[in-house]
Order: structure tokens, then sequence, then C-alpha cells
């Protein structure tokens, strides 16, 4: 390692940070207007001029100037740290993310898996967020979260195995390689059906994963308020706002790469190839991509603009009782027809 | 540059490891042991055992450590907590453990080598442990996983027994 790399390592992780937050603000801009077309309004029509485009910049700025308040009794040390914790918790993992042919931070060997790992750690910032507010709706929330969160990661965990069976790799660029050639050769439609199922519960399972309805019980504005971070002012709210629409693109991310082609077009005359311009092959690919990754994201905010909330019964009733068992199963028929068909 | 790196990871690990036992906080004790977990997994990725490093951070950085918030939570251990052993039960106690860290301190030093230059990177890769685990070891590794099999039949046939009282649990649904 040498300090060109380190160097190589600061511009990534910058170029994360810019592009996680040029999401989330054209995601809290579209989840307003899709919240408020849905409810037959129009959302926010004043700011900056063509349907209140500047209104989640405007929002920030007032985020960046209001009070740090921090509460009397919370633990200051522990409830400083936790929104820190969460936001670099979810740049980490999008380092492993696919977003061209050359545009990913690192193509680890075990990339899909490190994303796993690395994701799983911001559920410590949440329970230490809901527990130093000191407050019994932002415990309760923080709990809440950690219980969800560790609850769906096994159906998330089971059915990204389906497409890395079928591959055989955890590399990101080896299991997005693997679905080239139009949209036919896509991880969804390979090993039909299973592989579809294995999508539709991760999508699902995801939604638990970064809190959104009908999982959103963590945050239930109707009885906790605001959840894990009921307590947070300022810079520190926006910085868990950042991070949970950052997670939002993440989730999508990961099912793009794994079941819809990566930054593969869906039909390959519309990719321009490596050989004849690589910079624009990388570009082309990211558009794919990313908009790949926004149309899931507009999916995750219709569902939650369409349906009810969960009870925390049915919440752990759908995870143990529906995803699990169709997971195993799913695992069991996909191996099982992997090793028939390779000898 | 690697032992640089090497040498803030190694002291950060010791650092948080001391704070686990030093802080009077059961919570924040638990949170630096997060930190410790965590700090080992990043040794392993510069041992070149991703895979072991990705392990770790799920399994005990991750879930066990889920769990074991929840129970310091849940218990509601407050900072008053106090562990009061006194008279010669606690100087005996004190002579154990410190002999017992001597033990294992020496044998540590006993089974040390000096480290070999060249390193064989493809130890930690999945295909090399799971040849090892599903091959050499896999008596050991299905006996492990019958066992945990029998302790999660346990814990469920322990917790459905019926209630003395016939009244029925609040809030839990009809099965």
């Amino acid at each position: 390692m040498t300090w060109l790399d380190l160097l190589i390592a600061v511009a990534c992780v910058a170029g994360v940070l810019g592009f996680i937050s040029v999401v989330a603000l054209v995601a809290i801009w579209t989840e307003r207007k899709i919240s408020a077309h849905i409810h037959d309004r129009l959302g926010p029509m004043e700011t900056g001029g063509f349907h209140g485009w500047a209104q989640t910049i405007a929002d920030m700025v007032k985020l960046l100037q209001k009070e740090d308040i921090i509460p009397d009794a919370a633990d200051k040390p522990l409830f400083k740290l936790a929104p820190y914790i969460v936001l670099s918790a979810t740049i980490a993992s999008f380092v492993v993310l696919p977003f061209g042919a050359h545009l990913i931070g690192t193509d680890l060997n075990i990339g899909i898996y490190y994303l796993v790992a690395i994701s799983s750690l911001e559920v410590a910032g949440i329970l230490m967020a809901g527990w130093a507010s000191n407050n019994k709706w932002a415990l309760f929330g923080g709990m809440r979260s950690a219980s969800q969160m560790i609850s769906f990661e096994i159906p998330i965990g089971l059915s990204l195995l389906i497409p890395i069976m079928i591959v055989g790799s955890l590399s990101m660029q080896d299991l997005v390689g693997a679905q080239a050639g139009g949209f036919w050769n896509w991880g969804v439609f390979s090993h039909l059906p299973f592989a579809m199922i294995a999508f539709i519960v991760y999508f699902w399972a995801s939604l638990a994963e970064v809190n959104r309805t009908p999982f959103d019980l963590p945050e239930g504005e109707s009885e906790l308020v605001a959840g894990f971070h009921v307590e947070y002012s300022g810079m520190r709210f926006a910085m868990f706002f950042l991070a949970e629409f950052a997670n939002m693109f993440l989730v999508a991310g990961v099912a793009v790469a794994l079941f819809l082609g990566g930054w593969h077009a869906p039909f390959s005359f519309l990719e321009i190839s490596a050989e004849s311009n690589v910079i624009l092959h990388n570009l082309v690919g990211f558009f794919w991509f990313a908009s790949k990754g926004m149309v899931l994201l507009f999916i995750q905010q219709w569902l939650r603009w369409t349906l009810p909330r969960l009870r925390v019964d049915q919440l752990m009733h759908v995870c143990w009782k529906i995803f699990l068992p169709f997971s195993f199963v799913n695992v069991l028929i996909v191996s099982l027809w992997i090793v028939l068909t390779q000898s | 540059m690697e032992v640089a790196l090497f040498i803030l990871i190694a002291l950060v690990t010791v650092v948080s490891a001391l704070l686990v036992i030093i802080r009077k906080n059961a919570v924040s004790s638990v949170l630096f042991l997060v930190l410790t977990f965590f700090c080992l997994a990043m040794l392993y990725v510069m041992l070149g055992a991703q895979f072991i490093a990705a392990m770790q951070v799920i399994v005990y950085a991750g879930a066990i450590m889920v769990l074991f918030i929840f129970v310091v939570m849940l218990l509601n251990l407050g900072t008053d907590q106090k562990w009061e052993i006194t008279g010669p039960v606690r100087k005996w106690m004190g002579f154990g453990s410190a002999a017992g860290i001597l033990l294992i301190a020496v044998l540590a030093f006993r089974g040390m080598q000096s480290p070999t230059t060249e390193m064989d990177t493809s130890i930690g890769t999945v295909s090399s442990i799971g040849e090892t685990m599903f091959q050499s070891y896999v008596l050991p590794f299905e006996v492990a996983s019958v066992l945990l099999l029998a302790a999660i039949i346990g814990v469920v046939a322990m917790i459905s027994r019926k209630p003395v009282d016939a009244t029925t649990v609040e809030g839990g649904n009809e099965s």
C-alpha cells in the first residue's frame, strides 16, 4: 500500500459522499412530490421555480444553520458519535457498489459479503442513538429498528445467495459481468422462477432493512414521534436523514447489481463497447445503473405512500414464517439445479 | 505504511479491550467490545483473510453484539451496579486470575514464531475456507450444526410450555 493508493482511496470516498448527497437531495424532493401526488396535492411548488426543485437544498441550508441541541439527560459522547457511525457504515458499503465497468471503489473478492457485513454495523449506531438519547420513544425506535434489521438480514442473505451460487463468485464485477448482453440474461430471469422469487424476497426484506413502509415501525410517527432520531436536531439529524436515503439507494443498487443487470443496458445496442471509448462506456454504464436504481427507489416511495404500517407481530410473522421458508426452499432447489446441470 | 497502520490498529484494539473492563457503565463497555471486534477484523484483513474478517464483523460485531446490547439494555443496568466481593475470597480470586493470565502469556510467547516474509495470500479466500470446512472437517462441522439445532429446539420447547394458570399471554396471536 503506497501513498498513491491512499490518495485514490480518499478520492473514492469523496466521490461516494458527493454521489449520496446528490441522490439524497433528489430522492427527498421526489419523495415529497410523489407523496403529494398520491395524496392528490401538489407538494413544494415555490422554491427554485420549476415544481419547487430547490426545496431540499433550502432545507439543507436551514439544517446547517440550526442549533445542535444535546439533551441534558443524554449520554453525551454516545449521542454525538451515533450519527457518524451510521453515516460512515453507509459510505463504507457504497465502496463496493459497481457504478460502471471501472467506476467501482474497489472490486473486493468478497464484495457482496463485505457489503452485508459492513452495513450490519449500522445497527450499532442506531441502537447507540436510541439509547444515548435517554428518551423512551427513541429507545423503542432503536430497539425495533435493531430487532427488525437483524431478523430481515437472514432472508436477505439467503436470497442474495441465489445469484452468488449461479455465478459462482462473490465479487461484484463478476456478478454484473455474468448478466451481459440483453435483459433476458439478467439475474432475475435465470433459473426461472427461482431467481425471481429471490429478487422479490430481497426487495421486500430490504424495505424492512432500511425502515421503509410497510415496515417503518422504528419511525412510526403516530406512535413514536420519530423513532431513534427524535432528540436529534440540526446537522446530526441531517446526517441520519442522509444515511437513510443513501441506504435506500444502496439496497436498490444491490438489487440492480445482482438481479437487474447492473450497469448493462437492457439491449446490448444501447451500450458503447469498452474498446471504442472507455470513458463513454463507463458513463453510459453509470447512466443505466443510476436509472435502474432510481426506478427501484420510486417503487419504494410508491409503496410507502400506498400501504399501511404492519404491527410488530405481523412483521416478525412475515420474516420468520413466510420469507425464511421460501428462501430456504429456494436455496435448496437452486443448488440442486446447479449440481444436476453441472455434472 | 503497513507497519504504521498495524501499530495504529493494534493500539486501538488494546486500548478498547482495556476500556471494556475499565468502564463502569455496562452499555459503553459493550460498545467498546464492538470496537475491539471491528479492529480484530481489520487485523484479519491485513493478514489477507478477508472472508474471516467479514465473518468477524457479521457474527461478532453485528449479530452477537446486538443481542448483547439488548440484554444489557433490558436488564437496565445503571452505573450504580457494583460487584461486591470482600474478604479473603477477593484476594484468592485476584491471585487465581493473575496466575491464569501469566500462564496464558507464557504459553502464547512459547508458541510464537518469527514472522515469515512470504505470505500465502490464498489462505483467506472463500474457496480455500470452503474446501477446508466441507472436506477435511466436514464431520465436526455437521456435529456443531446439530448441536446448535438441538439448542434451538430446546429453547423453543422451554418457552412454549403452557403457563400454570391458563391465562393467555396478552397481545400474542392465537397459536
